[in-house]
């Protein structure tokens, strides 16, 4: 491989690094130590890598959590441009300022598509795994390219904006990345047998509606707590999907299946734990309530998961 | 037949999720408490769960590439005025309105979605810089002295809006990693399904969660033309 993922995680690095060090000269941070301490410690994950030991890494999260979890994060100063002064490069750069903007998703699109499979000297370009994210990457550095040649900027101040990005988000850069620790904890610790065990030891399935209302309902809880479908799909296929709805009333898999994973999906819309799509962007789009989007989503998602029982019922047997 | 019996301790960590939540504690310390209560519950050693923990983090660090690493060139363009001109020519469109907008926006992404595009759109890519911004540009041509609270609403409602479309339109593409997952799992059970059926049974859904989410956007519509009504009449 040419391009690996790993260089990614160094250009992630160091621009943490970057964040920490900003942080720590930045006198209008009121906690700027403990601020910086955090951002530095994130760095070490992607810098280090894997050559930290577990126990360290395991540590260095706990710490980063408590330093996050009683506040010790906290914005600084970025020098912001005035609304007039932005209004008029807008003005000025019209729809070239859109350019940077589409190269990401563009080259994305491109890089994993066309360029999955391109070989030179019989190595692949770019890691076959990991094509989406590597071609992510490469977009962003040439929209960053393109951008400071078209602003007439340099680099470090690119770097400035996206210190002043990151220290908006603040926490909710590492909360997904926890939950994704704590799912695989769970699928460690048998979460999905205990949870399997609990819903088909106390309901009655005898009966072909409740029991595909179960199952989708089941989704849906199982992927509010896990905070990903992918975590609840093998536990309620495996406890009620297979057993009960194919066994016994000889659904069609493929069916079960599909509407099973949607029904998965209207849980992810209804929780918190799935921080990366309902956290992040409330906090990204600076929102006072962080839980707004899970909010606002709840009356798309009931109603679907009310629909995909109706289906599935109707469906299972075509 | 080799019964074993099933633990339900772990599932004391998910008690301490709901009650974390519940308590509104931070959401990260809520996570971490979790943590050592489910790896306790387990019986795991402090040492071992540490470790798990730690591989964990490290395994999974590939998580947050998605959100940061676009942020230099989105963080850039924004100080030169990107949201200002993504809000000037929505303005310059009469008939946009935020519900009609997000509606395209529902539809780009979610059929983008359902042929493997699903890197058009995205919450720091897309939603921050272009599409939010334009949503409220939307609102704002037509109601000037547009409110906070209605600003929050329709933000709010376009990250909505590209959770929806993606949900929805990524699960009826065949080569998506989830119907790959469930035919990895049903194919252990013993179970072999064409994946393209598998896809092909996920439009209905798709098409009654485009249908409902276009709707609510259409209501949207409304409700921001009612309460901009009331607030010029109070």
């Amino acid at each position: 491989m040419i391009l690996k993922l790993d260089y990614f995680y160094y250009v992630l690095g160091a621009m943490l690094l970057m964040v920490a060090v900003m942080a720590l000269r930045d006198r209008h941070n009121p906690k700027r130590y403990s601020s910086a301490l955090f951002w530095a410690l994130y760095a070490v994950v992607y810098l280090a890598g894997e050559q930290l030991p577990p126990v360290a890494a395991g540590v260095l999260m706990v710490v980063m959590a408590l330093i996050a979890g009683f506040g010790g994060v906290t914005l600084g100063r970025y020098g912001d441009r005035s609304p007039e002064q932005r209004r008029d490069s807008a003005q000025r750069l019209g729809h070239k300022l859109l350019i940077p903007a589409l190269l990401i998703p563009i080259t994305t699109v491109i890089g994993s598509t066309l360029f999955k499979d391109v070989q030179i000297d019989g190595r692949f370009l770019l890691d076959p795994k990991n094509a989406t994210l590597i071609s992510l990457g490469v977009g962003s550095l040439f929209a960053v390219a393109t951008a400071c040649w078209l602003t007439r900027s340099t680099p470090l101040q690119a770097m400035r904006e996206s210190r002043r990005l990151v220290d908006h988000l603040g926490w909710a850069v590492v909360l997904p990345h926890m939950l994704a620790v704590l799912g695989l904890l769970f699928t460690e610790a048998g979460m999905g047998k205990a949870v399997a065990h609990v819903v088909t030891s106390y309901i009655n399935l005898d009966i072909r509606l409740v029991a595909v209302a179960v199952f989708c309902i089941g989704m849906a809880l199982f992927t509010v707590i896990m905070g990903n479908g992918f975590a609840a799909f093998p536990v309620m296929a495996g406890g009620v999907g297979i057993p009960v709805l194919v066994g016994v009333y000889h659904a069609n898999p493929a069916v079960m299946a599909a509407i099973g994973m949607f029904s998965a999906y209207c849980g992810t819309l209804m929780t918190p734990m799935a921080a990366n799509f309902n956290i992040v962007p409330a906090a990204l789009l600076e929102l006072p309530d962080k839980n707004a989007v899970v909010k606002i989503q709840i009356p798309t998602a009931l109603p679907l998961l009310l629909a995909n029982i109706a289906l599935l019922y109707f469906l299972m047997n075509l | 037949m080799n019964h074993t019996v099933v633990n339900l301790w772990p599932l004391l960590g998910v008690a301490v999720i709901i009650l974390g939540f519940a308590l509104r504690a931070h959401p990260v310390l809520v996570v971490v408490a979790a943590c050592a209560v489910t790896g306790f519950a387990a019986a795991m050693p402090l040492d071992h769960l540490l470790a798990s923990l730690g591989t964990a983090f490290i395994k999974t660090r590939n998580l947050p590439l998605i959100l940061l690493l676009p942020l230099a060139a989105i963080g850039l363009l924004e100080r030169y005025g990107l949201k200002e001109h993504a809000q000037a020519s929505i303005a310059r469109i009469k008939s946009a309105t935020t519900g009609r907008l997000l509606i395209v926006y529902l539809a780009i992404r979610e059929i983008s979605a359902a042929f493997g595009l699903t890197s058009i759109g995205g919450h720091p890519s897309m939603v921050r810089p272009l599409i939010a911004p334009m949503a409220e540009g939307a609102a704002e041509t037509r109601y000037p002295g547009l409110t906070m609270e209605l600003r929050y609403r329709i933000r709010a409602m376009s990250a909505a809006t590209d959770n929806v479309g993606l949900f929805f339109g990524e699960d009826v593409f065949v080569a998506f990693g989830a119907i790959v997952l469930m035919q990895t799992i049903l194919h252990g059970e013993g179970i072999d399904v064409d994946p393209l059926h598998m896809a092909l049974w996920g439009i209905p859904t798709a098409i009654t969660a485009f249908i409902i989410h276009a709707w609510r956007l259409n209501r949207l519509d409304a409700h921001i033309a009612r309460a901009m009504m009331d607030k010029g009449a109070a």
